[in-house]
């Protein structure tokens, strides 16, 4: 993409900016925050979050693959007789099932962000932005997409006369 | 009076590019105070110890340390129960409190995640070493061998694996989870090509998009909200691992919670014990205020109140049935060979601690170490009468023996502490020790601009 990306020295006047923007029909923005900014979840395109569904469903699968696999093991591949108890005592099998089911879920949440968030991939082409190694500091990037078709560049130049701390960076450069 | 309750959790004029230059600059330096090398260098030097009577055990065998029949439980036990319980700690502060959304956990809860990583490995290699062949613990696994044979689903012991796994793989994560948007700051930081290599490579091409943080902010919250009952599950499994054996003292219903309690006690104390040093060395004062060493303190006060009631419950109960072994056991506990550490357990661990109520004495920080440390090795002492004084005098008075532990003993569990403090000081030097973007949410929006010009 190629666009306008706009430098605040604070959070405020991203959050405004991005508001006067939505406010005129663009929706291809893109925040660059130093921490998570909530304000602008209202602002800002939300894609589906399917992590939270896509965890869920590997722990249910968890839970159900343990109970699966010690049923295997001690009632049908090895039953042993022990004092004429059961082989399939489900409630023995619960903690095993547990701990398993965790585990899944823990780690389709861990490798379900990197792959929503489309990492790893250590170069990402915002990075030839000129300051905007101070995005993960103390700088906040708002990035427009010029292809939205209600960009004018004319908003842009009204919004950095507004907004005094704003700096506008043409990118690529 | 009221100042300590209402003292900010962080304090005034502080901005982004302070916290970045206070947290983030320290691991950009080369070198390293003179605290640091001469801490690493004992470290390392224990943890040779630690491979030297790993490296005997495997060749030797477990006939080295002071187990025998009818104590066939000692150290290594001892040192598992304690260190995992160390390491619950720390997953208490970092998810629980994540769900609870106290803010004052941000400044706290790296170190505490950390620490916890360190003693849960130190956790998981205790039982390995245990087993006699440790080159056969992969027979533990459920996988299909040669003989057909599973292992015993239905044993404590085998939930206990299972736990430790999912512990240990998940504690990883998510420590990882949280120090990437911190890794990326620390790249874009960086001035060498070296460090920029080394960071860039592990914060992953991480840019702080809103769509990143979003993401990061649900994973971050699912894994908190997973660990936080994990973490309770394992230390219930391993009060399981003794309630599960018939002996008298250990086969008892309260022990999962009996074990729970102790274990976040143990976990505060190092938390305490590491960061009221650390605030200082790092000169991390405005992070780490007097208000999260107050609460720090006012949860191992609770702690040790409920580890009170469990013991209480613990040696009255034997009275109150009408078993003569269990009672023997609890008398055994008070006066027999080993009484000393049921006595240290109760002093170093309840009685202590309860000085901590004066306000007075907790702005006192060597106190304060010095009681967090007894309760550390308090802790300990617990888990050693725990383990051998149930086997060493039980049904049959022809079958009793004794235990001492071994010089081979007492290097695998000092050992041990030294590879987790090994550990633990490279994660100092490496790694940014404050959850830094955490720092940055709760810092009030109005002061953000560091008054060098936009």
């Amino acid at each position: 993409m190629s666009g306008i990306a706009l430098e605040f020295p604070d959070e405020t006047p991203l959050v405004q900016a991005a508001q006067r923007l939505r406010e005129r029909g663009v929706r291809a923005i893109e925040a660059y925050t130093p921490y998570p900014v909530e304000a602008l979840d209202a602002l800002l395109p939300l894609p589906r979050n399917l992590l939270p569904a896509l965890v869920f469903a590997t722990g249910m699968l968890g839970l159900a693959g343990g109970f699966l696999l010690q049923w295997y093991g001690a009632a049908i591949s090895y039953p042993m007789n022990i004092g004429g108890r059961p082989p399939a005592s489900w409630p023995a099998f619960i903690p095993i099932a547990f701990e398993i089911a965790v585990l899944c879920a823990v780690t389709m949440g861990f490798v379900g962000f990197f792959a929503l968030a489309g990492l790893p991939k250590p170069y990402q082409p915002i990075h030839a932005l000129p300051g905007f190694e101070r995005a993960t500091q103390d700088r906040f990037f708002l990035v427009v997409d010029v292809a939205d078709p209600h960009f004018d560049s004319a908003d842009i130049d009204r919004l950095s006369k507004e907004i005094t701390s704003c700096r506008v960076v043409a990118w690529p450069s | 009076m009221a100042s300590i309750d209402q003292a900010p959790i962080m304090q005034p004029g502080q901005d982004l590019a302070a916290i970045d230059r206070t947290v983030g600059d320290a691991v950009l330096h080369p070198g390293q105070p003179l605290w640091w090398w001469a801490g690493f260098t004992v470290a390392v030097a224990l943890t040779l110890g630690f491979v030297l009577a790993v490296e005997y055990l495997f060749v030797a065998g477990i006939g080295i340390w002071g187990i025998d029949i009818p104590v066939a439980w000692g150290f290594a036990i001892a040192n598992y129960v304690w260190w995992i319980g160390i390491a619950s700690g720390g997953t208490i502060i970092s998810a629980l409190f994540y769900l609870t959304q106290s803010q004052w956990r941000s400044a706290v809860n790296r170190i505490a995640e950390s620490m916890t990583l360190f003693a849960a490995a130190a956790a998981g290699i205790m039982p390995i070493l245990h087993l006699g062949r440790p080159g056969f613990f992969y027979w533990l696994f459920p996988i299909p061998n040669t003989m057909g044979l599973w292992p015993q689903f239905k044993s404590p012991l085998l939930w206990d694996f299972f736990a430790i796994l999912a512990y240990v793989i998940s504690s990883i994560l998510f420590w990882f989870l949280g120090l990437l948007p911190d890794l990326a700051m620390v790249r874009d930081r960086a001035t060498t090509r070296r460090t920029q290599l080394f960071y860039g490579i592990l914060a992953m091409g991480w840019t702080g998009s809103h769509t990143q943080w979003r993401l990061h902010k649900t994973a971050y919250g699912l894994l908190a909200a997973l660990m936080a009952p994990l973490v309770v599950s394992v230390h219930s499994i391993v009060g399981l691992d003794f309630s599960g054996g018939l002996l008298p003292g250990w086969h008892s219903t309260q022990f999962s919670p009996f074990f729970v309690f102790g274990a976040v006690l143990s976990g505060f104390a190092m938390v305490l014990l590491i960061v009221v040093p650390l605030r200082r060395l790092y000169r991390l004062e405005a992070f780490i205020t007097e208000r999260h060493i107050d609460l720090l303190i006012t949860f191992l006060l609770l702690c040790s109140l409920l580890l009170a009631y469990s013991y209480l419950i613990d040696a009255l109960l034997p009275f109150y049935g009408s078993d003569h072994f269990e009672r023997a056991t609890a008398l055994h506990r008070f006066t027999g060979a080993w009484a000393w550490s049921f006595w240290g357990a109760v002093t170093l661990n309840v009685l202590v601690p309860q000085m901590l109520w004066l306000r007075s004495l907790r702005g006192n920080a060597w106190l304060v170490c010095l009681i967090a440390f007894g309760v550390v090795v308090g802790m300990w002492l617990e888990r050693i009468m725990l383990v051998t004084s149930s086997l060493y005098e039980d049904f049959l008075p022809s079958a009793w023996g004794h235990f001492a532990g071994t010089f081979w003993d007492w290097l695998t569990l000092f050992g041990s502490a030294g590879m987790a403090a090994a550990g633990f000081f490279l994660f100092l030097r490496y790694l940014p020790i404050v959850a830094i973007f955490e720092l940055k949410e709760i810092l009030p929006p109005s002061t953000h601009r560091s008054g060098r010009g936009a």
